[in-house]
């Protein structure tokens, strides 16, 4: 829970306002994007997912520089991902 | 792929290795805490320590939700659990979590409903998809955490789910990090803040560190090269005489956090007058509580709690770990009685607590009988 994970903004999710679709790990997940109000954001920008929320904007660098660091994690990560997986928020 | 060169880049971790070395005065030792689970997981996992030179210790801190998480709120949690028409959900690294009657995981196999869930907004969704059964978020976290725990409650709020109700267990790391200042056991010349914490507070509340306690602190990305990037700003800051708070994870973190965060918390939750940490006993002003508004969320108020206050288990060193006055290894029961499978302590539940770091990464030969923390507890193999 306490992992930070970089996904890329798809677009709006449908549904609730806050909702937008990012792709996490190869994933397409609805992530709520309600904490980056008043911010810029565009397909193809890169956010920090955590527990469901993108927590902060980040450049396409970090967020490479993130997922290598994860994926160096392994269970930790996997529980993670796993997780976010079988997750499917409204 | 800039970024990935540069901070997988084996030359800049031995440079910075090498300008650390140069920057400690001889005779001298240091002792920075990091107060992050996750800078002590990326410290043991990469054998960090072993790039240090003897004269610096990193001492581990309180950082990680699961393990401060006292016996009795977990107790409390599995009686609700076992109220008629409850289904509790909480986050997969709590499931281990003993408390004084078990963890959620006993809990389940007797059992109780109990789901573990990604994000808080699992759980008010369960909550609208069973309007006959009362649904519980137990939400635990720092201020990483308790900022989407605001935002599910103003979403259940505005949609009226009145099925939905959170125990809250929000810690905040500023009182903490003052407690462990304050503690006479402990010498430390100065902090590697955390860096997810602070992309919600931002740097501002640690500046009492660098003011009155003339400690600096140096906000720090999770890569192994962060970290030594931010021993090297530490040592830069002593060796010219200042304190201050400085930033070194900016690519995430900005110096004013997230309002949009601060303010969901604001609206949603108040200050605790203290809470129960684990190991560190009481601390005042230190955790979350709903606010009145939100009381019919407020899972303390919807069901009777027996609130019954369990000490930790004689043989759990725990608050020594977290307050970095133990290595892991010094503690009686690690890796005998108390292992990531039957956990004694919270430290060796999570991934990022300092028992089970070191118990999945340590390899290093330790040296138990050299003296207290702060000195150099590590002999290279
Ligand atoms: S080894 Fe177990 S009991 Fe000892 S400090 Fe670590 S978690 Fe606590």
């Amino acid at each position: 829970m306490c992992l930070g994970i970089p996904g890329e903004l798809v677009g709006p999710a449908g549904g609730h306002d806050d909702l937008a679709l990012v792709e996490v790990s190869g994933v397409r997940r609805r992530v709520n994007i309600g904490l980056l109000e008043g911010q810029e954001l565009n397909p193809g920008d890169w956010v920090l997912v955590h527990v469901g929320f993108a927590l902060s904007k980040i450049s396409e660098d970090e967020a490479q520089a993130v997922l290598a660091y994860l994926e160096g994690l392994g269970q930790p990560y996997e529980d993670e991902i796993d997780a976010l997986r079988a997750s499917d928020i409204t | 792929m800039r970024f990935v060169d540069e901070y997988r880049d084996a030359d800049r971790a031995r440079a910075l290795a090498a300008g650390i070395a140069a920057r400690c005065r001889p005779g001298r030792t240091y002792a920075f805490m990091e107060v992050c689970g996750g800078h002590t997981h990326t410290i043991y996992k990469h054998g960090l320590e072993d790039h240090l030179p003897p004269e610096v210790s990193l001492v581990h801190g309180p950082g990680c939700p699961v393990c401060v998480i006292p016996m009795g709120r977990v107790d409390d949690a599995t009686h609700i659990a076992g109220q008629p028409g409850v289904i509790m959900t909480s986050f997969g690294d709590l499931l281990r979590v003993p408390g004084g009657t078990g963890s959620f995981l006993g809990a389940k196999a007797a059992g109780a409903d109990i789901r573990m869930v990604y994000s808080p907004l699992d759980a008010l969704k369960i909550a609208k998809e069973n309007p006959d059964r009362r649904v519980v978020f137990m939400a635990i976290g720092f201020e990483t955490t308790a900022p989407s725990t605001a935002m599910t409650v103003l979403r259940a709020a505005a949609e009226g789910v009145p099925n939905f109700s959170v125990f809250c267990n929000h810690v905040m790391i500023i009182p903490a990090i003052k407690a462990i200042l304050d503690s006479p056991d402990l010498r430390l010349d100065g902090f590697i803040g955390p860096g997810h914490v602070s992309a919600v507070i931002g740097c501002e509340p640690y500046a009492f560190i660098a003011r009155d306690y003339r400690k600096p602190l140096v906000v720090a990305g999770f890569e192994p090269v962060d970290i030594l990037t931010s021993v090297h700003m530490l040592l830069g800051q002593l060796a010219e005489g200042r304190c201050e708070v400085e930033n070194q994870y900016a690519r995430v973190v900005p110096w004013q956090g997230n309002p949009v965060a601060l303010e969901a918390i604001g609206r949603v939750m108040r200050l605790r007058p203290h809470f129960e940490w684990r190991g560190l006993g009481f601390i005042a002003h230190s955790a979350l509580a709903m606010a009145e508004e939100y009381a019919a969320f407020d899972a303390e108020r919807v069901f009777d709690l027996p609130g019954i206050r369990v000490a930790d288990p004689r043989s759990c060193q725990c608050g020594e770990v977290l307050k970095g006055v133990l290595k892991p290894w010094e503690c009686k029961v690690f890796g005998t009685a108390c292992t990531p499978e039957t956990p004694i302590g919270t430290c060796m539940v999570s991934s990022e607590g300092a028992c089970a770091a070191y118990y999945n990464f340590g390899r290093f030969t330790r040296d138990r009988t050299r003296g207290p923390a702060g000195e150099r507890e590590v002999s290279r193999a």
